[in-house]
């Protein structure tokens, strides 16, 4: 599992997310994800165009992450989800409450 | 009949996952569906890693066999403390960010990507046997996918 700051746009900061993110690597992801967030950085777009499986694990530190966003009035978007991440995602309802966008631009146009 | 046992750490995880994994693409499970079975299969795994030895270690066994050239069949156990993992109610999946939990989660996948799950105790083992055919039953017409047979 890789998690890279992958660029700032529009003081958006891009994370990019690739490989697994299952209960052995979401502690990794979600201590990543919340050293930005500390850092200050409070406008996230997460691509996970290249995320190929997510499990409970995972959506528990998205949850966690999400949660952490709120307190600071900040904003993540998770963008590029598919096949069987989309389908967890679907799934479990966390479509309907964590934003999501077809793709970065879009999510950097949107937001 | 092929059968993976290792202790019941989470260090295990990924080699257990891979044993499935490896067995559903041989018999020629399509990708996605592959990926539905690795998580029902993490889901049932880290439950145990987590609950079924308070206190002490112990092991957790996956037998995987293919029927009929059409079902792979998992039988996941361990010899923890007595728990049915189906037992577990389904999470609430309106609610909004500020009070969702988490908790039930797994299983309501477990439930979500196997076609049927049963479980046994069996002596001292807990047996939770899942099967899933080479694509995820559709929901458009059918009543809500959680067959749970006793």
């Amino acid at each position: 599992m890789e998690v890279e700051n992958t660029g700032k746009e529009k003081d958006r900061f891009i994370i990019t997310v690739k490989g697994r993110v299952d209960a052995v690597t979401a502690p990794e992801f979600e201590k990543r994800l919340e050293e930005w967030i500390d850092e200050g950085e409070t406008r996230l777009i997460v691509d996970l165009g290249g995320l190929e499986y997510i499990s409970s694990a995972g959506l528990r530190s998205i949850l966690t992450i999400a949660k952490k966003m709120k307190t600071k009035q900040g904003q993540i978007v998770l963008c590029g989800l598919r096949d069987t991440v989309k389908e967890v995602f679907d799934i479990s309802g966390f479509s309907t409450i964590i934003p999501l966008c077809e793709s970065v631009d879009a999510a950097i146009g949107k937001t | 009949m092929p059968e993976i046992t290792s202790s019941a750490r989470m260090e295990h995880l990924e080699r257990l996952i891979a044993f499935v994994a490896g067995h559903a693409e041989t018999a020629g499970f399509p990708v996605q569906r592959t990926k539905e079975i690795e998580l029902a299969a993490e889901e049932v795994l880290v439950n145990i890693f987590n609950y079924a030895y308070p206190g002490m270690t112990g092991d957790v066994s996956i037998e995987c066999r293919i029927e009929d050239d059409l079902r792979l069949v998992l039988e996941i156990s361990d010899n923890g403390a007595p728990f049915n993992i189906l037992e577990v109610p389904d999470p609430d999946l309106t609610t909004p960010v500020s009070e969702r939990h988490v908790g039930g989660l797994g299983v309501f996948f477990v439930k979500e990507m196997a076609d049927t799950a049963s479980y046994r105790r069996e002596g001292d083992r807990n047996i939770l046997v899942l099967s899933f055919a080479k694509h995820r039953h559709g929901t458009g017409g059918q009543e809500h996918a959680g067959h749970v047979q006793e």
